[in-house]
């Protein structure tokens, strides 16, 4: 086994990572995942190594996954056979997307593959960000905050049956083929192994492929990353790369924000689900979109760019995609206080009134 | 901040100070016995097993004291 440098931990570094984890739990538990995009950055910002601080993210994840899912199932949200099923074959994409992470590093290097995982960043996030960010616009125009009906799509799944693959979910209230569930979890576990966070496809595709309700589709995502999750760190420690330190102070942190994400959940409007999702989405993309001439210069591409200008791109593209996540919990802080007001002006005028 | 029917029984707290003490207790361990947990958690192999294990014990101990935190300040879900 090689010999790892595991940095030394300082009290500064300690309490970053808390807050990181913190503020990435509390985005997690709302949106079912989301978090953990800016946790590997943060931790190589430190002097971590790449693959260690993916090794220590990825451990981090399930037991924080694990915590926020049960919390959602005790208010109802989650459907345990939807996420297992789908968790299953994303496990499957996480494996297959890591082949094609290492096969571009061989032939590519680093350059090509940060900017492998730049393009999907900018052209995934870019499209079904746009979709629910047009969506949650539509449903705020319209007015019908409380209301989630399936669309076209998930009406056309929903209608199709396969004998022999047909699977009763209790979320959707009816049975629908695996053969739609496992290439959505596929697609959900590449999409994990190549930028981290595979919730920004497998919660829309829940919620408009299979007509699963925000709420729902969100809490079920948790089970999705929580299986994910055990089958990426068995990956890493098994090459001893996880650095249990570091993955259980950000754990400190998350378990905090996870619960109090859970928890937010059940104050707001679905539609606020949707919202803080397509916000983070679109933010994250414009930040590594930042970032593609940086990569596009390195493998000379396009024209050579000075050092400076690509030290600038990065910690602008750092600082984005941080302003990404502190977005998003500032959304979710408000919308909880704003619903725990509410709460407590009824529950004063109902006193009145007795 | 306060919650509108605030419920602070003696067993809760109780449950706060003994889950969050059980905490501290573990993450104390960590830090302090740091390089030797480490040698045995990047051994890798079936060592993997290690930091799994850790992992489930901290999630379910912190996250207990989390859960309790929450509610004592007075964050629970709206029914």
């Amino acid at each position: 086994m090689e010999s790892l440098d595991f940095i030394h931990l300082t009290l500064s570094n300690g309490l970053y990572l808390f807050i990181v984890g913190f503020v990435g739990g509390l985005v997690s538990g709302f949106i079912g995942s989301g978090g953990a995009f800016v946790l590997t950055p943060a931790m190589m910002s430190l002097g971590v190594p790449g693959i260690v601080a993916v090794a220590s993210n990825m451990c981090h994840k399930f037991p924080k996954a694990m915590v926020g899912a049960f919390k959602r199932a005790k208010y109802g949200q989650v459907d345990w056979k939807m996420g297992l099923i789908m968790g299953a074959s994303a496990e499957a994409g996480v494996l297959l997307g890591a082949h094609y992470q290492e096969l571009i590093k061989q032939h590519f290097g680093d350059a090509g593959s940060n900017l492998y995982v730049s393009v999907a960043f900018v052209v995934i996030l870019g499209l079904v960000g746009g979709v629910v960010m047009r969506d949650t616009i539509k449903t705020y125009r319209s007015g019908m905050l409380e209301e989630e009906k399936p669309g076209r799509l998930a009406q056309w799944v929903q209608s199709i049956h396969i004998p022999g693959t047909m699977v009763y979910f209790p979320s959707i209230k009816t049975r629908i083929s695996i053969l739609f569930t496992i290439p959505l979890g596929f697609a959900t576990g590449m999409l994990a192994a190549t930028i981290a966070v595979g919730g920004f496809i497998g919660v829309p595709a829940q919620i408009y492929v299979l007509g699963m309700s925000s709420l729902m589709a969100s809490a079920t995502e948790l089970v999705i990353a929580f299986v994910m999750g055990v089958g990426g760190t068995i990956k890493f420690a098994w090459s001893g790369y996880v650095d249990i330190r570091l993955a259980m102070i950000i754990l400190a942190g998350s378990l905090f924000g996870i619960q109090l994400g859970a928890i937010g959940t059940t104050y707001v409007k679905p539609f606020m689900i949707k919202l803080v999702m397509g916000v983070i989405m679109l933010t994250v993309m414009v930040s590594r979109a930042l970032v593609l001439p940086v990569y596009l210069s390195q493998l000379q591409w396009i024209p050579a760019m000075d050092s400076n200008t690509m030290t600038l791109l990065k910690n602008t593209s750092f600082f984005i995609m941080i302003l990404a996540l502190a977005t998003g919990a500032g959304i979710i802080i408000v919308a909880i206080l704003k619903g725990r007001r509410a709460q407590t002006n009824s529950l004063n005028m109902l006193k009145q009134a007795a | 901040m306060a919650h509108p029917t605030p419920t602070h029984s003696t067993t809760s707290y109780f449950k706060l100070i003994a889950w969050g003490g059980a905490s501290l207790t573990m993450y104390a361990f960590l830090l302090f016995f740091e390089q030797p947990i480490l040698a045995l958690t990047s051994q890798g192999k079936w060592f993997f097993i290690f930091p799994v294990l850790i992992a489930f014990a901290f999630s379910i101990v912190h996250g207990n004291f989390t859960a309790e935190f929450w509610e004592r300040l007075g964050f629970r879900a709206n029914k």
